[in-house]
């Protein structure tokens, strides 16, 4: 403060200049923090984009790489000349016309000779594709030589085998067994003195588990109970004052539905007590046999190439069901507990199937292959038999349509736009028209396609001409505004250059504009194509959505697209089928991806600044 | 098929149109091109569109009628009986005519009269189509003689070609309104066939949407009841919920990246985020399906709520992650164009960059944000595939996030997809919604647009 | 303040123009260079910026002269790929200093630029702006009496008085500039720089502006970029003539205008060049 006459006009209140520095210096910190806040706002803000993404990506690769690969199984299938061909004709159709799922089925029936009975038989042969007779159709038909011999033929597995042996259908948990397992004919299995030791403390806890499980259902029902009896005391105290005839039968109604529920809740909970004791009272005695039932986890013991499955366990001994008989009665050293986490009631596999299941593997039968179909064949209804080939002729024959359809009209109508349009009430309208659709929804498109394209102009249904036409007015506004900008970037020094030597101004488009404006041209096209290729809305107001398993050969047929197969799958309830649509939007973003790196790509290349 | 032989034909014509053309300009002017008015390439093409315009436009008008032209003839030559059926059977008989045509449905046996018609029907087609064909070449070949006749040197090709060329690209760009045209016509005619056999009060202001009309009369819970309300509701519910994630979500990294990213970071950021914009919406709905309504589901079990497993909150969530880089996008334009100035303005005083963003820029630009966001309203709004995959069907009116709400699109979409007659009023309130919809988004682009244009004038 | 002493014994050495009231730099340049990217802007400028007094940076367009009034505020801190070199100080401390604060600096060293840019808020708010943001105000009748004050001095205040609501960007140029120094004098910088305040305005506006500067002096320490030679002659007591980078001349306006040192800043002030 060298001179007093400097805070001399300072406002009133206001600190001079060097008070005003200890002030600003004061809400430093403070501000500074709110700044760092501020900023992190920001990048959490894209952190949780670009996680989102990341767990995006990640849930359906998870999900959808198992797709890609199909569970065979090799049998040896005799390719008996009586069963084939018995007349010996040599003639295709013939062969091809034999009982190949006989076949089939028979040599994994003769894998398994110890399972007997229709239901079970079925069960076995139900571990097979249905189509696996026509995978060894095909086999013979390649190579009609092999009639006569036996051959090792690769036929896929069901879905759901192919789910359990993905581990999607249960947790698997494979111990060794300790010491020697003695067996009997009728299935009964004895050990050391601990030998199911670990099985039955398993099923003690299981027991204490399913005890505390009930009891929170009982408690449960009993404040439901209480919300009903409060229920019940308000609508008879309704019921009591009701003046008006309709409300009391209306309130009448009300309480005999509250006392049905009353009374189911009641049951309920009676059943839940009787459990909840029966259980508690289970898992806390130390009584020497335990018996399992379907809802609990079950065990198998595979021992001497055969399976049993664990119906009663004391802690050295079990009585079994036999799954498949071993080979010999002999007593063994070498013997595993299979555990199956997730009782038989709540999977699509019976103990027995995955028992034989686990046979196979061990006999070495199984492999996991490539999943051709999936890339060859169209839908159907057996998630191992579909793929996207049919979708995927289906998505390129409709941007073909597009494609022919909007590329030129896009680009026609940017340049009238652009470089011959007068300013004048039409063309405003044109530009107005142009930028409103482009955020028109997609399905208003569809409706449109439905009531004039179907319904007016009678064009087929389903068939990828007509969502041609719809996606083609749907990316025209895409092409269209990007061809403007691309014909904006010619600087307009080289039309007056073509112009003044004398070209129309068509002549001055044609030779000169628009060959520099092409790549950007194209490049938004693509951009509008990758758009069309993703769009579902639209094409199920057309009938796109039908199960098609023909592949389309050609634009009329009727077909579906890509996304639409991927709606279709989704919504199918089998557990394979989750493979099947992840894996399908794996392909639909790696051709999008490819397109827009393609878009990219031309923007680089030919880029020119002026 | 056929039809696609017949237009390379006429192509081919017009090719050969374009060479007689052109070889007969040069001739007359005694093979010295610089006697000619035009190129010689414009006498060829001037005479090929004589030649394929002609053509084309009689094949294009014959297609459109001879559908309809076809069927009335075939009906005609039905059985009496048959005549006297209601409309929809006899759209259905005349399905059943056409597939047998097209060799579809071999299977049952048909009815000898339907067989005999389907024969009709093909056997008029095929007749129709060699009638076309011969008018559609005959014309063209017509056009060229024509166009030959006319062919001097001192004809003015180029600038006949040039005005058709206009002609062209005049009805290229036209497409866009008779888009507009055809929406709105198509939308407010089937509408209004709703509207006569449902009144316009009650679909606006009816709380209750049931739209399976009873097939037998004691049937249950199938009153037909067109209130839609309850769907405006739960599209309003779903659109706030994805909002309410984009717009921060969105807003927050478009100020990072106009403010505070280096060039390398936004370089690197910024694809990647536009990645999102890029998925499919049916990806998104599976995604929703599959892994986030299960999560919902399971952490509102959790923490003691009831969640339904198509809760609007898991297609809320969702759809705002897809509407994310949208409001991003828009904002980070948006922010960008804010003056210099104004940002020196406010650092110059000793404005951290934040409260400078707070202060000055956000304030300044907040119409352009505005603006953006009402495009993303409008997105969501009219977003289709991941409500349809996880929001639910039962019309409930409920501003809970944790039931299952219906939408506008989701209703338009289980209306109409399946096999429908087409003038129940259950198909026709499709249409109805379409028209609700088509005219929400349509006001809202139109005042999102005009905010943004103002905007960027003020700074222009 | 030792400086402060020192300049008084150099005020009582050499003789000065009556109307330099102290020749106390405020702050000094030293070695100054400027460079952005690969491209050097500025070389080696040795510049005071005398308190209580009006500095004129003059110089045909692209000489270095906003550049530097940039650098005694830290602004260009905010332009990519820029980068400041030499010293630059304030009451002997070094502004360019790890430890300085840029938002505390710029609170002391206030900034009028070159286009009028109110912010888009009403007048009131524009000027409350500063204070606000620097907590200067402890309640409402204390911002008011700031932002009165402000406005009054900046000449403003009897315009718009009567519509402090309604935003800054109506007034006209002239006002929206004053409005502009307002704004910066509310946070009572102790030094004021001006970017060509008066390019975009009318000359009655920019008459006005140089009366209001010829009036801040006496509060403030003020640096002023013009390429105007008669404003530079009309408010400044000391002028610094820039060249394509480079100081030529620095030193009393007067002397500077009527027997320049150098041959550029006579062909400039003659018109010559420029």
């Amino acid at each position: 403060m060298t001179d007093i006459t400097k805070n001399g006009s300072a406002p009133l209140g206001a600190p001079g200049h060097q008070g005003i520095a200890e002030v600003v210096a004061k809400g430093l910190k403070k501000r500074y923090a709110a700044e760092r806040r501020f900023r992190m706002y920001g990048l959490v803000a894209i952190g949780l984009a670009l996680l989102i993404l990341l767990v995006l990506f990640t849930t359906i690769i998870s999900n959808g790489i198992g797709a890609f690969f199909q569970s065979k199984v090799t049998l040896d299938v005799p390719l008996e000349v009586s069963e084939i061909d018995p007349d010996q004709t040599g003639d295709l159709d013939v062969i091809g016309k034999a009982n190949y799922r006989g076949l089939v089925f028979g040599s994994l029936r003769a894998d398994f000779p110890g399972v007997s009975g229709r239901s079970n038989r079925r069960a076995l042969t139900g571990l097979l594709s249905s189509g696996s007779d026509f995978e060894l159709r095909s086999i013979v038909l390649d190579n009609p030589d092999l009639i006569g011999t036996t051959v090792q033929a690769q036929v896929s597995l069901s879905d759901d085998a192919d789910m359990f042996l993905k581990g999607n259908m249960t947790d698997v948990e494979v111990s060794a067994g300790d010491g020697t397992l003695a067996m009997t004919e009728d299935g009964v299995l004895s050990g050391g003195v601990y030998a199911f030791g670990n099985v039955f403390i398993d099923v003690k806890a299981e027991f204490a588990r399913k005890a505390d499980e009930a009891e929170n259902s009982i408690a449960q029902n009993q404040r439901q109970l209480g919300r009903i009896d409060e229920e019940l005391a308000v609508t008879a105290s309704r019921l009591e004052n009701a003046d008006d005839e309709a409300q009391k039968t209306t309130y009448a109604d009300t309480l005999r539905n509250l006392e049905t529920l009353k009374a189911n809740v009641n049951a309920s909970l009676e059943k839940l007590t009787s459990d909840a004791t029966d259980f508690r009272t289970r898992s806390q005695s130390d009584a020497g046999e335990e018996t399992l039932d379907q809802s609990m986890p079950s065990y198998l013991v595979v021992t001497n190439d055969g399976v049993f499955k664990i119906l009663t366990v004391t802690r050295d001994k079990v009585t079994t069901e036999i799954v498949s008989p071993p080979s010999s009665l002999d007593s063994s050293a070498d013997w595993q507990i299979v555990k199956l986490q997730t009782p038989e009631t709540d999977r699509r596999l019976t103990d027995k199937q995955i028992g034989w299941l686990h046979l196979m593997q061990d006999r070495g039968q199984i492999e996991s292959a490539i999943n051709s179909a999936f890339f060859t064949t169209g839908d159907s209804r057996e998630p191992e038999l579909a793929g996207i080939w049919g979708a995927a002729v289906g998505s390129f024959w409709t941007l073909m349509v597009t494609l022919v359809l909007s590329f030129p009209i896009g680009v026609m109508a940017a340049v009238y736009l652009e470089e011959f349009a007068p300013k004048n009430k039409w063309t405003d309208l044109i530009e107005v028209n142009i930028n409103n659709l482009a955020a028109v929804p997609s399905i208003v498109f569809g409706l449109l396609g439905l009531a004039v394209f179907l319904n007016v102009f009678g064009l087929p249904r389903s068939a990828p001409v007509v969502g041609g036409l719809v996606l083609t007015l749907m990316t025209l506004p895409t092409i269209i505004i990007a061809s403007r900008a691309a014909l904006k970037s010619v600087p307009p020094s080289i039309r007056e250059a073509a112009l003044g030597m004398g070209a129309s101004r068509i002549q001055a488009m044609t030779h000169h504009v628009l060959p520099l404006a092409l790549p950007g041209m194209l490049t938004g096209t693509i951009i509008g194509m990758a758009q069309a290729l993703g769009e579902t809305a639209p094409l199920l107001m057309i009938g796109m959505v039908a199960f098609i398993v023909d592949i389309p050969g050609g634009p009329t047929d009727p077909a579906t697209v890509l996304p639409v197969q991927i709606f279709l799958w989704a919504d199918a309830p089998e557990r394979a089928f989750v493979e099947r649509t992840s894996a399908a939007i794996m392909v639909l973003l790696g051709f999008l991806i490819t397109m827009n790196m393609a878009a990219v790509f031309l923007r680089k290349k030919f880029e020119t600044r002026w | 098929m056929t039809v696609f032989i017949l237009i390379a034909a006429v192509l081919a014509l017009a090719a050969f149109s374009y060479r007689f053309g052109r070889g007969a300009a040069l001739s007359a002017a005694g093979g010295q091109s610089r006697s000619l008015h035009s190129r010689p390439g414009y006498y060829g093409a001037y005479t090929a569109l004589w030649c394929a315009v002609p053509a084309f436009l009689i094949m294009a008008i014959w297609l459109i009628f001879q559908g309809s032209v076809v069927e009335a003839l075939v009906l005609n030559g039905l059985s009496a009986e048959k005549q006297g059926l209601s409309d929809s059977e006899i759209g259905l008989i005349m399905n059943d005519i056409r597939n047998l045509a097209s060799g579809n449905f071999t299977a049952t046996s048909p009815d000898p009269d339907i067989a005999a018609a389907a024969e009709h029907f093909k056997s008029l087609n095929a007749t129709g189509f060699a009638a076309m064909a011969v008018l559609a070449l005959g014309i063209g070949i017509a056009g060229l003689i024509w166009a030959r006749k006319k062919l001097s040197p001192e004809l003015r090709a180029r600038n006949s070609v040039e005005r058709t060329i206009t002609i062209f690209l005049i009805a290229a760009s036209s497409i866009a309104i008779f888009t507009t045209l055809g929406i709105v016509l198509s939308l407010i005619f089937e509408a209004w066939r709703f509207f006569l056999q449902v009144p316009l009060h009650e679909f606006l202001f009816g709380l209750n949407w049931s739209p399976q009309i009873a097939l037998r009369a004691d049937q249950v819970g199938s009153s037909g009841a067109f209130g839609a309300v309850p769907i405006f509701a739960g599209t309003l519910l779903i659109s706030f919920i994805a909002m309410l994630v984009a717009v921060p979500v969105g807003l927050m990294s478009a100020i990072y990246m106009a403010e505070y990213a280096t060039p390398k970071f936004r370089s690197v950021v910024k694809p990647i985020l536009e990645i999102l914009a890029g998925i499919p919406t049916v990806v998104y709905g599976f995604f929703a399906a599959l892994t986030v309504a299960p999560l919902i589901r399971g952490f509102g079990e959790n923490i003691g709520l009831d969640v339904a497993s198509e809760s609007a909150l898991a297609a809320g969530l969702v759809m705002g992650v897809m509407i994310i880089p949208f409001v991003s996008s828009l904002s980070d334009d948006v922010i960008s164009a804010v003056p210099r100035s104004l940002r020196e303005g406010s650092l110059g005083l000793g404005a951290t960059k934040s409260e400078t963003i707070r202060q000055v820029v956000l304030p300044a630009a907040l119409p352009g944000i505005v603006g953006s966001i009402l495009l993303a309203v409008s997105r969501a709004i009219g977003e289709t595939m991941i409500v349809v995959m996880a929001a639910g069907l039962a019309a409930n009116l409920t501003a809970n996030p944790f039931q299952a709400v219906t939408t506008v699109t989701v209703q338009i979409v289980t209306l109409l997809v399946g096999d429908q007659e087409f003038d129940s009023p259950k198909t026709l309130a499709a249409f109805a919604l379409g028209l609700v919809l088509f005219f929400i988004t349509l006001a809202l682009n139109v005042v999102a647009l005009h905010v943004v244009r103002k905007y960027r004038e003020q700074y222009d | 303040m030792s400086d402060v002493t020192m300049a008084e014994k150099d005020a009582e050495n050499t003789p000065k123009p009556e109307k330099v009231v102290q020749a106390d730099p405020k702050m000094m340049g030293r070695k100054v260079s400027v460079f952005y990217g690969e491209k050097q802007a500025l070389f080696d400028v040795d510049i005071d910026i005398v308190e209580k007094q009006v500095t004129a940076l003059i110089g045909p367009s692209g000489c270095g002269k906003s550049t530097f009034l940039r650098c005694l505020n830290r602004m260009n801190d905010v332009i990519d790929g820029c980068e400041v070199k030499g010293s630059i100080t304030m009451d002997d401390g070094d502004i360019y200093d790890p430890t300085v604060d840029v938002v505390q600096l710029r609170a002391r060293v206030g900034m009028v630029f070159q286009k009028p840019n109110p912010f888009p808020k009403s007048i009131y708010e524009n000027v409350a702006y500063g204070p606000r943001i620097h907590g200067l105000a402890s309640n409402k009748a204390e911002m008011d009496a700031v932002v009165e004050s402000s406005l009054r001095r900046a000449s403003i205040w009897d315009e718009v008085k009567d519509r402090l609501d309604q935003p800054g960007t109506g007034l006209s140029g002239g006002q929206q500039q004053r409005l502009c120094i307002a704004r910066a004098i509310a946070v009572e910088p102790e030094v004021i720089l001006m970017d060509e305040p008066c390019s975009a305005l009318d000359p009655i506006a920019t008459a006005k502006i140089e009366e209001l500067i010829d009036e801040l002096r006496t509060n403030f320490t003020i640096a002023i970029v013009t390429h105007s030679m008669q404003q530079a002659a009309r408010v400044s007591q000391k002028t610094a003539f820039f060249h394509l980078g480079n100081l030529v001349e620095y030193g009393e306006t007067e002397t500077l205008f009527t027997n320049p040192s150098d041959e550029r800043t006579q062909g400039y002030i003659t018109g010559r060049f420029g």
